[in-house]
């Protein structure tokens, strides 16, 4: 099966182990990914800030491209992208002046029909068999601000208790644990210009993380892995504890699971390593 | 030959303004078939119906044509005066030349011309006009009353007060609804048993009342006047006649830690139970799910103790006929969940309160048991997770209700009431406690009801905070709420023991098939439909259907009470006579060329056709009492053999052809 694939700016940048992870993992799974030829940024915080007309028309270049080249779908494994594009493909569907306004100024047609999928989405249709199950790893799912959210956008999963990453760990042979802060945000963009948010942020995640009897955190956004992984170290410093908590993207578990070695994975390029597998 | 008269209205200046009504008066004049033809200023008033009669009994009338307002305003006026008149009240036409032309038009040459077109077709309907006669149909005078709560109780006593029989059903095995297991209520508090109890006890002892509990609607034929109902009594194994409620079955029972519906989950009862204490009847129930004499064939203590040998464990469901004239539905409601039960996912949401997952959250009506004297805690509150006294409540409003996201646009209406109910409460049982409350509005219209939410704050002392909750989590045996104080426009935490939802009113499950049984309607959510909001609020478009009480809208008691007694005076006015009378204008069908294709029966939304055996072939046929005359069998043969008394498709081809 052939798959669209929207990486963004953050899995070809600061977060290109995230892109070696869920690449990898999809090619175990037997998925091919079409990378969306000439694709743009989303526009994430920045142009939604600024420019409403910006924020639809940059997703909507993508969109564009993704109904030129015939991809009925495409995966975007960074929420903030997935988020923007569904949001874009849905007023573009439900607005014909919109759509003709956005035709324009992308110079391409476009109907926001294309199905944006974020990394549970398509995690979800495989029938996961794990080769080697996760015994041993007790994940807190974290889940952020955007994968399940907002309701109307995203429409997947309960938005505020959601389960669908619980449901593909547990497939995976691990256990899951419930805690409070899995919806919660993790100060994301922030990180740049308000450190100290951010680390306070963290440092309450990965404490109920830790209470509740996680030995690991799983996330499916890059954002949430810096604030968590790289700024680990800074926020136990802070706060005068050891987190000594690795944080997974769902990917290397699922490509653990069915028999890769963490570094095929770029688990060892994460700044928490302690691996319990492999 | 016809012989019509034509009476033009102005309508004050409504219909005068613009239409010239004497140039229509003088040129319907000379419509052929038309004998006379007079204006008048009013002639709705006395003289100008005087009018109408002298020119019947002068001018011996065949027909009569008014040109004014709508058939709505002022055709019974008219029919009246012409059978004063001695003119049979079915030959008299409205020509509606005020909504469908004065009002809608400035021109006056032109409206003045579709007056007299509007007249030319309704004389020629008129021409094809018969007299015809109103159709009477016998009275059974008994009533079916659906639901035993508080509403019904009251429809029941008051249709029996009046001298009429009741059947009462009940779905639960005791009468007495969400009321009985209420704690206190507002804006007295007074008990809620206290109360409801004595009214519980006059229902079950009535002579003229005959209770069916545990049981439920399964059918419902017929029409106004001349129901037949069928009822499940579901099986009880437990012989009500030998039962004298004793007690000595269920205290020898040993399951005792079956959740209690009655308490919400709070407490526990055994496999054979009566619901609580005060139950009417006061005979227990076994819980075929339950016991295990039902499921495995073993125990039966109960049965061995019971001194009046009434244990029947070859029990099985009854059904039974009831003939009756009338229906009051009064079914109640039933509190939105926010657990993850909800079989719709429209009504899925709030999973950050955590209900469900952390005991400590619970509804209005599991705090209500839990603070009720006859409660699983005795009164005394006690939180569900370790029986600790909660120091700290906090009480969210609005949770589900007034928010589009969760399916449910409405307001319940009674929340801000009983909230500030419960602050009360709690502080009266726990005098160093806190009690706060998260509001999006405080709803407190109604009388003596606001002063009762300015006591629970000014008084008793509950910290009302104006916003949203958006979190609770659990951390050291505390709930942490976070919300919002929208006022001083800051974020508030609180660490609480326990907290209580608000959850939205949803009508009782299982409404709409009850509805579809009766032929009523409901809206979106499932709350019954009135006939009219304002003018006819107990009503249904179903003749002889009537609804009070929760289950059509959010209601308290004294509304639903209120609701109540005017159903039953609707029931009484129907019950009045010995037989009803309806319109003749419904349709027939004509047997001799009624191919039996039935076209007509699946289309009737009345359900009013029925299918005759005749001596050589079948056909369809119109029950006069249940024809609303709405005309869609008459649009559906492909016979031509249906039609519509008074108002023919030879009476509308003619209009037509007027026009022409």
């Amino acid at each position: 099966m052939a798959i669209g694939y929207y990486p963004g700016c953050a899995l070809h940048g600061s977060s290109n182990d995230y892109e070696q992870s869920v690449r990898a993992c999809l090619k175990v799974l037997g998925a091919e990914l079409k990378e969306l030829d000439d694709w743009i940024c989303c526009g994430a915080t920045a142009a939604h800030s600024l420019n409403e007309k910006l924020s639809v028309a940059l997703p909507a270049r993508n969109l564009a491209l993704a109904e030129r080249d015939g991809l009925d779908e495409l995966l975007a494994p960074c929420p903030m992208c997935s988020m923007e594009l569904m949001k874009a493909a849905k007023e573009i569907a439900a607005d014909n002046r919109l759509r003709d306004e956005m035709a324009s100024i992308v110079e391409l047609p476009v109907t926001g029909r294309t199905k944006i999928l974020n990394l549970i989405q398509l995690l979800e249709r495989f029938d996961l068999k794990p080769s080697k199950p996760l015994d041993g790893i007790i994940a807190a799912c974290y889940y952020g601000c955007l994968l399940t959210r907002p309701a109307g956008i995203v429409n997947f999963d309960d938005p505020e208790a959601p389960s669908s990453m619980e449901t593909i760990v547990a497939r995976l042979g691990a256990k899951t644990v419930s805690w409070n802060y899995r919806t919660e945000c993790c100060g994301a963009g922030k990180t740049l210009c308000d450190e100290d948010t951010v680390l306070e942020l963290s440092h309450k995640i990965l404490t109920d993380a830790r209470r509740h009897g996680a030995n690991c955190l799983v996330v499916a956004c890059p954002m949430c892995h810096v604030n968590l992984d790289m700024k680990q170290a800074a926020a136990g410093r802070r706060y005068g504890v050891d987190h000594d908590l690795p944080v997974y993207y769902l990917s290397d578990l699922v490509g653990m699971a069915m028999g890769l070695a963490p570094e095929e994975l770029g688990v060892d390029r994460h700044f928490v390593v302690r691996l319990h597998h492999g | 030959m016809a012989r019509i008269g034509v009476f033009v209205c102005w309508c004050g200046e409504n219909i005068a303004r613009t239409v010239d009504v004497a140039q229509v008066a003088e040129q319907a004049a000379r419509i052929p078939g038309v004998r006379c033809s007079l204006h008048y200023k009013y002639m709705c008033s006395d003289p100008g119906q005087a009018m109408v009669r002298e020119k019947i009994a002068g001018e011996r009338l065949t027909g009569v044509v008014v040109a004014s307002c709508s058939p709505h305003m002022h055709l019974k006026t008219f029919r009246r005066a012409a059978a004063a008149a001695g003119l049979n009240p079915y030959l008299v036409e409205l020509a509606n030349i005020r909504e469908q032309c004065s009002w809608v038009h400035h021109d006056r040459a032109a409206a003045t011309a579709k007056a007299l077109d509007i007249i030319r077709m309704t004389v020629e309907k008129c021409k094809r006009n018969h007299a015809l006669e109103p159709i009477r149909v016998p009275v059974t005078r008994r009533a079916l009353v659906i639901g035993g709560g508080v509403a019904g109780i009251q429809a029941a006593l008051d249709i029996a007060d009046a001298g009429y029989e009741v059947v009462l059903v009940e779905k639960e095995p005791s009468i007495g609804g969400k009321m009985a297991g209420l704690s206190e209520t507002f804006p007295t508090l007074d008990c809620s048993q206290c109360i409801l109890t004595p009214r519980m006890v006059e229902a079950g002892q009535h002579p003229r009342i005959k209770l069916h509990t545990y049981s439920e609607v399964e059918s419902v034929d017929g029409f106004v006047g001349n129901f037949t109902v069928t009822i499940r009594n579901k099986a009880r194994y437990v012989d009500i006649d030998k039962c004298t409620g004793c007690g000595e079955c269920w205290n020898v029972c040993p399951w005792k830690k079956i959740p209690s519906e009655f308490d919400y989950g709070t407490g526990f009862r055994r496999a054979i139970y009566i619901p609580f204490p005060q139950a009417v009847p006061a005979r227990p129930v076994i819980d075929k799910n339950h016991c295990v004499k039902l499921l495995k064939g073993a125990c039966g203590l109960c049965a061995k103790k019971c001194p009046r040998d009434a244990i029947r464990f070859d029990d099985t469901d009854r059904i039974v006929e009831e003939r009756v004239g009338a229906i009051v539905v009064a079914t109640g409601y039933s509190l939105y969940s926010i657990g993850k039960e909800q079989a719709d996912p429209k009504y899925r949401g709030y999973g950050e309160y955590g209900y469900g997952a952390f005991k400590d959250v619970i509804d209005g009506l599991q705090f209500e048991r839990l603070v009720s004297a006859s409660g699983p805690t005795a009164g005394e509150l006690k939180r569900p997770s370790d029986g600790k006294t909660p120091k700290s409540v906090v009480f969210i409003s609005c949770v589900g209700s007034r928010d589009n996201a969760k399916g449910i646009s409405y307001c319940s209406k009674i929340c801000c009431m009983y909230i500030a109910k419960h602050t009360m409460l709690y502080r009266h049982k726990v005098h160093d406690g806190e009690a706060h409350v998260f509001y999006m509005d405080i709803r407190a219209g109604g009388k003596s009801y606001d002063e009762f939410v300015r006591r629970a704050i000014e008084q008793d002392g509950a910290k009302y905070h104006r916003g949203r909750v958006s979190k609770i989590v659990e951390q050291d045996g505390k709930l942490i709420v976070r919300g919002a104080d929208t006022l001083s426009g800051t974020p508030l935490t609180i660490e609480a023991d326990m907290v209580v939802l608000a959850t939205a009113m949803r009508p009782a499950p299982g409404i709409e098939s009850l509805a579809q049984k009766l032929n009523i309607g409901y809206d979106e959510h499932g709350f019954l439909l009135e006939s009219h909001p304002k003018l006819r609020p107990v009503e249904t478009n179903t003749a002889g259907v009537f609804i009070c009480g929760a289950a059509h809208g959010p209601k308290d008691i004294p509304e639903s009470v209120a609701q109540a007694s005017a159903a039953a005076s609707k029931v009484a006015v129907l019950f009045a006579n010995q037989e009803l009378s309806r319109e003749p204008e419904i349709a027939y069908i004509n047997e001799q060329t009624c191919a039996a294709c039935y076209a007509c029966y699946r289309a009737c939304p009345y359900h009013a056709i029925e299918k005759v055996q005749l001596k050589h072939k079948r056909a369809a046929r119109v029950n006069p009492g249940l024809c609303m005359g709405c005309g869609t069998c008459v649009a559906v043969c492909p016979s031509k053999s249906a039609d519509i008394e008074g108002f023919t498709e030879q009476q509308i081809y003619s209009m037509v052809e007027a026009l022409a």
